[in-house]
C-alpha cells in the first residue's frame, strides 16, 4: 500500500496556491466534521474560466494534497468543465488507492471548488 | 490478575491475519471483541431453541424464554440491581438513554448534562429539553437547580478517560434538588470495573453489551423499579400489553412494557454469556489489568516526540492524543499499515473537542486481552508516523 506517495506528500508539506485572494469572485468554506477538516476555497474568473485559485484550511495529508494538486490543475480550466470533475478524476490526479472514508477526505476539497464555481455561475 | 496473553485464545479474530500480520486491536471502546464462549451460546439459541419468548408453551421456547430471562437476573446481580424487574433489554446506550428521555422529558424541562459526554447522552436531552451543559469544573450548584428534571452524566468520558466520582456527584446533586433524577451513562464503565448501581444512588444507568464481550444490538437500561412503574412506555406493540382493547390497552409491569415487539433473544442470551465471562475474570482483575496497560502506553508515548496526550493522569483504559506531524486520520492511516486498529475523529464528542479547540484526535484505547507487546507495536508504528510526516 503506497496512499501516502512521495508526490502527496509533497503537497501536504508544500501546498501550492496555499492562502488567500484579495477580492475574490467567489469563497466557500466547509468542513467535513468528524474528520475535522475544513477547507476554504477563493476563486476569480474571467472569461468563464478559472483565472486565480487559492485554498486555506486544515486537514489530514489526503485532503489537503488533493486540495493543493486540484488548485494546480483546474487553473485555466473552464468553469463548465469544473462541474464535470467526479470522484475518479480526483483518485486518479492523486494517482493512489483510496477506502470509502479517506475517499471523502479526497473528494471534500473538490465539493467546495464546485460550490464556489455554482455561485459564480447565478 | 489477568494473564492477558492466555485469555487472547478465547478470542477467536486474534488468529486472523491479515497482509501475514496479526491484529493489534486497540479501539475496545468503540467495541469489544467477542469471546467463544459468547458466539456459541448465540449460536446455541440459533441452534437449539429457536422459538419466540413468552408465547410458546412447547420445550424450545421455554427453554428460550429461561435463557432471555436468567439473563435479566445475572444482569441485576452484576451491576448491584435491587431486582430483575429493574433492568430494560434495548438495543443500546441510546436507545436507553432515549427511552428514559422520550418518557420524562418535555421541551420546557430543564435537563443538565456534562461537556464530556458522547453524543448519546447530549443529543436526546438537547432535542428533548431545556438542555444545560456542565463544564465539569465549577461548582454543582451552580448548575443544578431547584427546577432540574434531569441530571445525565456519564460516568467515564469516552475521549479523556476521566472516572468521575459518581457517588459524590450524585449526592450533591440530590442535596441540591432532592427531586432531579439522575441518569449515568455507564457504557464506559460498567465493561471496566466493579459497579454498584445502588452505591451510585442513580435513579437510571445505561450501558451497551458490546463493548462488554457481549454481541451489538442488545442495551440495558437500569431504573428504579417505581419510577419505571410511573413512566410511559417508549414503543407501543407486541408483548409489552396485557389486555387491548378496541378502545384502550392496558400495558404489562416494568420490564415488559418497555420491550415492545421480539427482543433481540440471540443477542441478550449471548450477553448472558460475556456477563459469566468477566464475572469469572473479576472485575476488580479487570481494572487493575486496564490500569497496568494504561500506565505502560502513558509512559511509553510520553516518550514520542511532538505527541499530547488528553485527559488525567489517573484514568480508564483509553488514550486520546494529537501528534505536532500529523493529523489524527493520517496517524490511523499509518497504523492500520501494521494492523493496528486505532479510532481517530471527535469519537462522538464533539463538544468536549470544541471545547479543547481540536479538531480531531487519534485514540487507543484497551481491554482485557491487550498485552504490553500490543503497546509495542503502537509506539513502533507511532514512531513511524513521525519518520514519514517530518
Amino acid at each position: 500500500m503506497d496512499i501516502y506517495r512521495q508526490i502527496i506528500l509533497d503537497h501536504y508539506k508544500h501546498p501550492r496556491n496555499f492562502g488567500h485572494l484579495t477580492k475574490p469572485d467567489a469563497k466557500i468554506e466547509e468542513g467535513n466534521v468528524t474528520c475535522g477538516d475544513r477547507i476554504v476555497m477563493e476563486v476569480n474568473a474571467s472569461g468563464g474560466k478559472i483565472s486565480d485559485i487559492r485554498f486555506s484550511g486544515e486537514g489530514c495529508a489526503i485532503s489537503m494534497a488533493s486540495a493543493s494538486m486540484l488548485t494546480e490543475k483546474v487553473k485555466g480550466m473552464k468553469l463548465a468543465g469544473i462541474m464535470k470533475l467526479q470522484t475518479h478524476d480526483i483518485i486518479t490526479m492523486l494517482g493512489t488507492s483510496l477506502t470509502p472514508s479517506r475517499t471523502k477526505c479526497a473528494v471534500l476539497p473538490l465539493e467546495v471548488l464546485q460550490k464556489a464555481v455554482h455561485i459564480m455561475n447565478k | 490478575m489477568i494473564d492477558a496473553a492466555r485469555i487472547r485464545h478465547d478470542f477467536p479474530q486474534f488468529t486472523r491475519k491479515i497482509h501475514g500480520k496479526p491484529i493489534v486491536y486497540l479501539d475496545s471502546t468503540a467495541t469489544s471483541l467477542k469471546p467463544w464462549a459468547v458466539i456459541k451460546k448465540e449460536q446455541e439459541y440459533y441452534t437449539r431453541y429457536t422459538a419466540n419468548i413468552f408465547r410458546g408453551i412447547y420445550t424450545t421456547s421455554e427453554e428460550a424464554t429461561k435463557e432471555y430471562e436468567d439473563v435479566r437476573v445475572s444482569t441485576a446481580k452484576f451491576i448491584g440491581a435491587k431486582r430483575p424487574e429493574e433492568i430494560v433489554f434495548t438495543r443500546n446506550t441510546s436507545e436507553s438513554i432515549n427511552l428514559v428521555a422520550y418518557s420524562l422529558v418535555h421541551p420546557v424541562d430543564e435537563v443538565v448534562t456534562s461537556i464530556m459526554e458522547h453524543h448519546s447522552n447530549f443529543v436526546p436531552w438537547q432535542q428533548l429539553g431545556a438542555l444545560k451543559v456542565w463544564d465539569t469544573k465549577e461548582p454543582l450548584d451552580k448548575i443544578i437547580t431547584r427546577t432540574t428534571k434531569v441530571f445525565a452524566i456519564t460516568a467515564v468520558s469516552n475521549v479523556l478517560g476521566t472516572i468521575l466520582p459518581i457517588t459524590k456527584i450524585i449526592r450533591k446533586v440530590k442535596t441540591i434538588n432532592s427531586q432531579c433524577m439522575v441518569l449515568v451513562d455507564a457504557a464506559q464503565a460498567i465493561p471496566h470495573m466493579k459497579v454498584d448501581v445502588s452505591d451510585w444512588g442513580a435513579d437510571f444507568v445505561a450501558f451497551s453489551s458490546h463493548k462488554m464481550l457481549g454481541p451489538t444490538g442488545v442495551g440495558v437500561l437500569w431504573g428504579r423499579y417505581d419510577l419505571l412503574d410511573a413512566m410511559k412506555p417508549y414503543q407501543y406493540g407486541g408483548e409489552m400489553i396485557q389486555e387491548v382493547r378496541v378502545e384502550k390497552t392496558i400495558f404489562k409491569k416494568p420490564p415488559h412494557k418497555f420491550e415492545a415487539g421480539t427482543p433481540h433473544i440471540a443477542g441478550v442470551i449471548g450477553f448472558g454469556a460475556a456477563i459469566d465471562y468477566l464475572t469469572k475474570l473479576g472485575m476488580d482483575n479487570v481494572r487493575k489489568h486496564e490500569e497496568e496497560i494504561v500506565t505502560y502506553a502513558m509512559r511509553q508515548m510520553k516518550k514520542i516526540k511532538g505527541l499530547t496526550i488528553y485527559g488525567p493522569e489517573k484514568r480508564a483504559g483509553v488514550i486520546a492524543f494529537t501528534m505536532k506531524s500529523a493529523h489524527a486520520h493520517d496517524i490511523a492511516q499509518i497504523l492500520n499499515e501494521d494492523n493496528v486498529c486505532i479510532r481517530s475523529g471527535n469519537h462522538c464528542a464533539m463538544p468536549l473537542h470544541i471545547s479543547m479547540g481540536i479538531a480531531a484526535t487519534a485514540r487507543a484505547s484497551f481491554y482485557i486481552y491487550t498485552t504490553k507487546s500490543d503497546i509495542d507495536t503502537l509506539v513502533e508504528g507511532l514512531e513511524k508516523v513521525n519518520k514519514l510526516f517530518s
